[in-house]
């Protein structure tokens, strides 16, 4: 095995310490800045991997390979752990027989989501066992780590990143690495099976292994202690300690990688150890919250730092307790649809049309800003179907007939098929539209496949496409209407305007590839290296 | 101990920020130093405003450099340069594509390579030591309009 120090960003170290840890499947979904983990982990040799249709589904392939023995990764990005929330939350009661990894990307500050959500309150309201590194070596590290604690318990972990160690190079020292164990099946009914008879002790047994995870955490857990101030104490997470580290180098900080559960008796007895004590922790309150309940003395953080990532200069702040006034930076230029993009065509049309479009998660999302302001709502993955029904009930006629949803191919296998069933079953009385803005790719993460697609992760044929037009008009879709937007402008304004007048259920599918998926793909085709 | 150098580059999506960073990245982790690259991709690879953090030393603590704290700010253009003036420390260095003869550029795309160049007259690192690295991080074919370009900015 080498020792040779590497520089990687965050989710190549998940990726190599994934397959170092002996995993037999990596699968997931992509968002930003999850995406590169199982894109990197695929590139390893002997390591398998698949994007699944949404997280759900992501995660439950991934129960699957640990209930057969044998060990997975799941990756998604916070609000992706939304989705996957139902299977994480009953999962926790049965456990795992394989290892099971779960590594979630939060994104303080919002690079590229529509919220900052904190993963961390997920493993407290499942019960499931939360590791969160603060550099690239950690994540190698802790990815590893992740895997021994949820064999050793038979619990699925949590792997907390946050877009900064994600996206952050730093050096790597990798070390041994372990065989992948062969899967095999053996019954276990009422293991597996949640009917309340069998939920009811699991639920028991979960509780009394987070309470040994504790008591590990506690005595062994990845929670170092630097320095030995007996002034100045600092609590901190991921690479909110290193900030913390810097901006205060006289202080004494402990460094919490293992978050849930916590070790408060350690962490009590730092408390004591010092005059005073702060929490450095980014977004929501969590460690302070739950370190206040159990009765440790710290001082409250100021709200003003929930907000956004925190870097040494804000948390010198904090410690200052400096709650002025903090200089916004200056604004960038903001990002936009790409000259040739095809969606121009498709909103500049909805917009002289003079729609009110329920949008969705992706690209398109960008029609929002300047020159088009062409959208109305964006609330979550498919929620562009459901939102606009809505609308399309309760307003009135003039009003109802203007809502369209707006949609991108992929967001639609992920959570916009559940919607039209929605649209069939509960009809709007004048009818509704969805435009499916088809680029073929799940352009805005970095040019993903999907079922839609017909290529698997590594761009290869997969055998079958599942076709937009033929489930649309196999659950019952009125009308279905595909066209190139950039080349049928009068045939796609037709279309959203009879659309729109009649009573009918209309998909109209405006079909042209991204233009960075064609040169993506002439690239291949050529036989270059692509990204 | 020495002094952590930190080094901030700024552009729009697309122009290759991430590309230099890298190759910069490369060029203070073969000479054995501790490293971290910081960068915010995803939203702003459609064309928006993006930086680049690298920072170098004998150890390193967060990835970050915040306002007041860069040794180095490198632009890829002059409009980018009051978005991003208030990271440079006091008597910090502003490296730019006018610190070159920029019509000279074989090839518009080599201008991050070119400021790099520009950059390089302020480390002490080999010039031999940059080309390695630039080798290492692109594609053959463009080696040898990238290495002009760097000799270019460079000014030799």
């Amino acid at each position: 095995m080498s020792s040779e120090r590497k520089l990687m960003s965050g989710n190549e170290a998940v990726a190599l310490g994934t397959k170092h840890a002996g995993c037999a499947l990596g699968v997931g979904y992509p968002g930003t800045p999850s995406t590169e983990i199982l894109e990197n982990y695929a590139k390893l040799a002997d390591c398998k991997a698949q994007w699944a249709p949404n997280e759900k589904v992501a995660l439950e392939v991934g129960i699957g390979v640990a209930f057969a023995g044998t060990r997975t990764i799941v990756t998604m990005k916070h609000v992706g752990l939304n989705v996957a929330a139902d299977p994480l939350f009953t999962v926790a009661y049965t456990g795992v027989t394989g290892g099971m990894v779960l590594a979630v990307a939060d994104d303080p500050g919002m690079a590229s989501s529509q919220n900052e959500q904190d993963s961390r309150n997920y493993a407290r309201a499942a019960g499931v066992p939360l590791l969160e590194p603060a550099d690239s070596q950690e994540a190698y590290d802790m990815t590893k780590l992740a895997f021994e604690i949820s064999e050793r318990w038979n619990q699925p972990v949590i792997l907390r990143l946050s877009t900064r160690v994600c996206h952050s190079k730093t050096i790597v020292v990798p070390s041994d690495s372990k065989e992948v164990p062969a899967a095999h099946y053996e019954r276990d009914i009422k293991g597996r099976v949640m009917i309340p008879a069998y939920a009811r002790p699991a639920h028991k047994k979960m509780r009394a292994k987070l309470a040994e995870i504790e008591a590990w955490n506690n005595a062994e857990g990845p929670n170092p202690i630097i320095g030995n101030s007996s002034k100045l104490g600092i609590i901190a997470n991921g690479v909110s300690a290193l900030h913390a580290q810097e901006a205060a180098p006289d202080a004494k900080v402990m460094k919490l990688g293992m978050v849930y559960p916590l070790p408060m008796k350690a962490i009590l007895e730092f408390i004591d150890s010092v005059e005073e004590c702060i929490i450095i922790e980014e977004s929501d309150p969590f460690i302070q919250t739950e370190v206040q309940a159990a009765g440790g003395k710290v001082r409250p953080r100021l709200e003003r730092y929930r907000y956004g990532e925190l870097d040494v200069v804000r948390v010198k702040r904090i410690i200052d307790g400096d709650d002025s006034e903090e200089a916004a930076p200056p604004r960038g230029k903001p990002p936009q649809l790409c000259d040739g993009c095809p969606h121009r065509a498709s909103f500049q049309l909805l917009k002289n049309i003079g729609c009110t479009i329920t949008g969705d998660i992706g690209c398109y999302t960008l029609s929002v800003l300047p020159p088009f302001e062409t959208m109305d709502t964006c609330i979550c993955m498919g929620g562009s179907i459901g939102i606009g029904l809505g609308m399309r009930h309760v307003l009135p006629e003039e009003q109802a007939r203007k809502v369209v949803s707006v949609i991108g191919d992929g967001t639609f296998m992920h959570s916009g098929l559940t919607g039209v069933a929605d649209m069939i079953c509960n009809r709007p009385k004048y009818g509704h539209v969805i435009v499916i803005l088809d680029n073929g790719t799940t352009a805005m993460t970095g040019l993903q496949e999907h079922p839609g697609t017909g290529k698997t992760l590594d761009h290869n044929p997969s055998g079958k496409t599942v076709s937009l037009e033929a489930t649309c008009e196999a659950m019952g879709v009125d009308k279905v209407v595909i066209l190139d937007p950039s080349r049928e402008m009068e045939a796609f304004e037709q279309a959203v305007r009879d659309a729109m007048a009649s009573n009918d259920l209309t998909v109209i599918i405006a079909r042209r590839p991204c233009i960075l998926a064609v040169v993506r793909d002439a690239k291949i085709n050529r036989g270059e290296k692509v990204r | 101990m020495s002094e952590v150098v930190n080094v901030k580059f700024a552009g729009l999506g697309g122009q290759g920020i991430l590309t230099c960073t890298d190759i910069l990245g490369r060029v203070v982790f073969d000479m054995g130093n501790d490293v971290k690259k910081a960068e915010v991709h995803g939203m702003s690879q459609r064309g928006g405003s993006i930086t680049s953090d690298l920072r170098f030393g004998d150890k390193v603590l967060s990835p970050m450099i915040s306002a007041g704290q860069a040794d180095f700010l490198i632009v890829m253009g002059e409009d980018q340069v009051e978005a991003n003036q208030h990271f440079l420390k006091e008597g910090g260095i502003l490296v730019k594509p006018s610190d070159f003869d920029v019509d000279q550029l074989t090839n518009k795309r080599t201008l991050n390579v070119a400021l790099l160049g520009a950059l390089s007259k302020h480390m002490e690192f080999p010039v031999e030591q940059w080309m390695d690295a630039v080798r290492a991080q692109l594609p053959e074919r463009l080696h040898e309009v990238n290495e002009a370009a760097f000799m270019l900015g460079r000014g030799e």
